[in-house]
């Protein structure tokens, strides 16, 4: 490539995750540290010695660790059945299954409270929610690796004299474990770092490290004490992401092939396991669905379809200084806006990554780095901003378009997990080849990169805007009034009293998730088979 | 001894196996050879209990077996690719199977070590390894060792060797045999290649779209192949049509696009005078015409390729009827037209 160019390639990642990640956490490190520029360690013994703040970060753990095994349970017979054999109807399944994951927070907090009544909250409903996000993960991961654990495997274990419950012990399980270890710990991480589902569905007794910085933050206005427990929130999701990395490394390590895939149709007991997942998917996963938008119809039929005239209607609400309506425009503009930085960062960034010429080490410490962003919670880096972007020359944190900076960096992970396989599919040897019979090296790109990249780039690019018109934690701390979001104003409407109020939450609930589904079919249309989300 | 009977298979709704049945002596190696698809591995897989048949039985020392599960059975069975267990160690690999019997702990070591050591491997130096530090060849030693340990009473190979290069696996059969030989196994052999089976087996099971097409030792298969499928799959190529016009003591002649020839007829498969039948010439048929013999299985053609084999030449003869011919050629010299006599007893009739 062009020496600029790959320079360019070079630096603009780390640049970037230098000024929109590493700063802010420093701000807050020295925040909690140094509040006022000398060694005040105050807020740390507040934490350690405050009998409050260890219930809260024993609540963040235990609800964590209690949605992860549920989840598990739920997931792990699908995981087996989709593994293993073939039905009619699997394909839409899965694609409903994948469905929550890609959700934002807020549409599945409503769907959750449209489900069993208005504005009802309770611990339980929680953990249903974070069972529904995250069922996917589990389901997607281990039934890939399961699939692709070969049956000769079992087979020589039968033939050198182990029954069927041996096998699994000895043989089945041992080389699942890493592949279950991976998606727990991954589910682990999404549920400790809970936010908007803590906040709308545990009710107000409950509080994990991530909404208590939030309160800390913006009600007490804290700061040292929200930047110590974003720096205890930081670490622990470092360790976890540390963790995950090394157990995908060991998944990978068993380099199992995708030889002697045979699935075979459901038959005698699986009937029964068929007919449970079936049943756990609809419960868990469409009917909650299915309750948002028929509260959202009901509604309506008891106050008039006039009641969601308000959407549109600046003076409707005393929150916003616009029409609630403008969100969906908002919710776009900021989606595209992450697209694009998000993808001229992540496609710099996997090429880095993938460089033929990186050391193991330096690949590892690469992976890590972009692989970070995945754990941050959302609100110590919304939090981060607005310390750090708050004076000159960086006084950024009141411009509407510092929001996409902070999705593109939670996006860049995805982009990045996204692009990798396929790059790392591209014989180097092809570039060579398009060079010598006389292309230029930027031709060479186009011609040979380009095809191969762009369903990868295009499943990247919805999946940042996803994750960018979903985002709820920075952009409630980072957004401007004037600037909703649709995530944000389903907030707002929710902890306002009133049946109207109530039913404008839920229509932007559906709103919200009309353009999220139509986003993730298009992802599904294009799914690359050995992406890991 | 193991008792295949009236064995049939139908996956869904294609037949894979059809009514097929064969003998496996005691102490012997039997090879089932096959092109892909012709249902062998799926036989082999029946046979380890690993897949169920539609109808027919399997016996041992005349117990029908085929209700026993495959861990009951206490075979071995090597895999195509190994199945080798990539969360053990080598030593936990070929210990796996004495784990599954309940031997004490220090008597599974000395035996994974003693299997080891069968197989060409030092212990102390492959025991601890972990399956990805392997070569292929070392993978397939692991493999036969692992099969081998719990002392099968029948061994299943399912084409063991395909991974491997062709020096290595030339090697390695060899090594093979004789081990199989020297613990005095029962085999059971899955191939694709004949030039493996002639090597490997004291008997051949050929087989073709599910059945059996012919079931001797491997000179009897090269000498006699009964059906145009068999001389073919053993690559006999030299095929000719023809006419049974004659009989001369053991000589049979038949006429064909070359001229009369005069082919050795088995006793057991003399065929009838005017019967229809193919002649196979095999490649060492060929030899310089003898001044003082009778001038018969004289055939003349031109030389249109040659390449060099060692001991001999082989050579493409093209007949003036059009038909090529392969054979292996000793001679030094090589004019073209080549003049050449068949030899009666390098040749044999199919029916």
């Amino acid at each position: 490539m062009i020496p600029v160019l790959r320079l360019f390639v070079r630096i603009l990642p780390l640049a970037y995750l230098g000024l929109f990640y590493f700063y802010p956490l420093f701000i807050i490190f020295r925040l909690s540290f140094a509040p006022n520029d000398v060694i005040d360690l105050s807020a740390f013994a507040e934490l350690v010695t405050d009998d409050y703040y260890r219930r809260i970060l024993w609540f963040s753990t235990w609800q964590a660790a209690v949605s992860t095994i549920l989840t598990l349970l739920i997931a792990l017979p699908a995981a087996y059945l989709f593994a293993r054999y073939h039905f009619r109807g699997k394909t839409l399944l899965r694609a409903i299954a994948s469905v929550p994951f890609v959700l934002p927070a807020l549409v599945v907090a409503s769907a959750f409270s449209a489900l069993f009544g208005p504005r009802s909250q309770g611990l339980w409903l929680m953990l249903l929610a974070h069972v529904f996000y995250n069922y996917t993960l589990v389901l997607r991961i281990v039934s890939g690796f399961w699939a692709n654990l070969d049956p000769q495997l079992t087979q020589a274990a039968a033939v050198l004299g182990a029954n069927g419950r041996r096998t699994w012990r000895e043989i089945t399980l041992p080389l699942l474990m890493p592949s279950i270890g991976a998606a727990a710990l991954l589910v682990f991480t999404f549920c400790f770092g809970a936010f908007g589902s803590v906040l709308l569905l545990a009710g107000p007794r409950y509080a994990t490290l991530e909404v208590e910085i939030y309160t800390q933050a913006t009600s007490f206005l804290n700061l040292p004490i929200a930047a110590a427990l974003s720096l205890l929130q930081m670490s622990a999701t470092l360790l976890l992401t540390m963790l995950y990395n090394r157990v995908q490394t060991r998944t990978a390590a068993l380099n199992l092939r995708a030889a002697h895939r045979i699935q075979q149709p459901v038959r005698g007991w699986v009937r029964w396991l068929w007919l449970g997942v079936i049943t756990s998917l609809a419960l868990l996963i469409v009917s909650p669905l299915f309750a948002l938008v028929l509260r959202a119809i009901d509604a309506a039929s008891v106050l008039g379809w006039g009641v969601y005239g308000a959407l549109f209607n600046q003076s409707s609400s005393a929150l916003f200084g616009v029409a609630p309506i403008e969100a969906v425009r908002n919710s776009v503009l900021y989606g595209l806006a992450t697209v694009i930085l998000a993808l001229g960062v992540g496609i710099p960034a996997a090429y880095l990554l993938n460089d033929k010429t990186n050391t193991r080490a330096i690949f590892t410490i690469l992976d890590t780095i972009f692989m970070l962003p995945l754990g941050t919670s959302a609100v110590t880096l919304g939090f981060g901003y607005i310390m750090a972007f708050a004076s000159p020359p960086l006084a950024w944190r009141a411009e509407p378009w510092l929001l996409p900076f902070a999705h593109a960096l939670l996006a860049l992970p995805f982009v990045v997990r996204t692009l990798s396989p396929t790059l790392r599919s591209i014989d180097s040897r092809l570039r060579d080849a398009a060079q010598v019979m006389g292309a230029s090296p930027l031709r060479a790109w186009r011609e040979i990169d380009w095809p191969i990249l762009a369903r990868g780039i295009a499943v990247a690019a919805i999946f940042a805007f996803t994750i960018s018109i979903g985002e709820f934690g920075a952009t409630l701390l980072l957004g401007q009034p004037n600037y909703p979001t649709m995530p944000v104003v389903i907030f707002r409407f929710m902890g306002l009293p009133g049946i109207r109020n109530y039913a404008l939450s839920l229509a932007m609930g559906c709103m919200l998730m009309l353009v999220t589904a139509i986003s993730f079919m298009v992802i599904e249309r294009l799914r690359i088979s050995d992406s890991e989300f | 001894m193991l008792q295949i009977k009236h064995l049939s298979k139908t996956y869904i709704t294609t037949p894979v196996l059809n009514n097929v049945s064969f003998d496996v002596p005691n102490g012997s190696i039997v090879c089932l050879l096959g092109p892909s698809g012709s249902g062998k591995s799926t036989l082999l897989r029946i046979i380890a209990g690993l897949e169920v048949q539609n109808s027919g039985h399997v016996l041992l020392d005349g117990n029908v077996i085929d209700a026993i599960p495959t861990h009951q059975r206490g075979f071995g069975f090597m895999f195509q690719e190994f199945a080798l267990f990539p969360h053990r160690t080598v030593a936990q690999n070929v210990a796996f199977g004495l784990r599954m019997q309940h031997h004490p702990q220090p008597e599974i070591e000395r035996r994974v070590d003693e299997q080891l050591e069968l197989v060409g491997l030092d212990p102390d130096k492959f025991g601890k390894r972990a399956i990805d530090q392997l070569s292929g060849g070392e993978r397939q030693r692991v493999a036969l060792a692992r099969s081998l340990a719990p002392q099968p009473r029948l061994l299943m190979l399912d084409e063991p060797l395909g991974s491997l290069d062709r020096i290595l696996r030339e090697q390695l059969i060899g090594e093979l045999r004789q081990l199989i030989k020297r613990l005095d196994l029962t085999a059971i052999y899955v191939t694709h290649d004949q030039a493996e089976a002639f090597a490997l087996a004291d008997q051949i099971v050929l087989m073709q779209a599910g059945q059996v097409a012919q079931i001797g030792t491997p000179a009897q298969l090269y000498r006699a192949p009964n059906s145009v499928f068999t001389a073919q799959f053993l690559g006999l190529n030299n095929i000719v049509a023809g006419q049974v016009v004659a009989f001369e003591d053991d000589l049979v002649g038949v006429e064909t696009v070359l001229g009369r020839l005069w082919v050795l007829a088995q006793r057991e498969a003399i065929p009838d005078i005017h019967a229809a039948v193919n002649i196979v010439i095999r490649p060492e048929a060929a030899q310089s015409p003898d001044a003082n013999r009778q001038m018969r299985n004289h055939i003349t053609g031109e030389v249109i390729n040659n390449s060099f084999r060692g001991a001999s030449q082989r050579i493409h003869l093209r007949h003036i009827s059009g038909h090529v011919f392969a054979f292996d050629w000793v001679d030094d010299v090589l004019p073209s037209p080549l003049s050449i006599q068949l030899r009666p007893g390098a040749m044999s009739l199919i029916k």
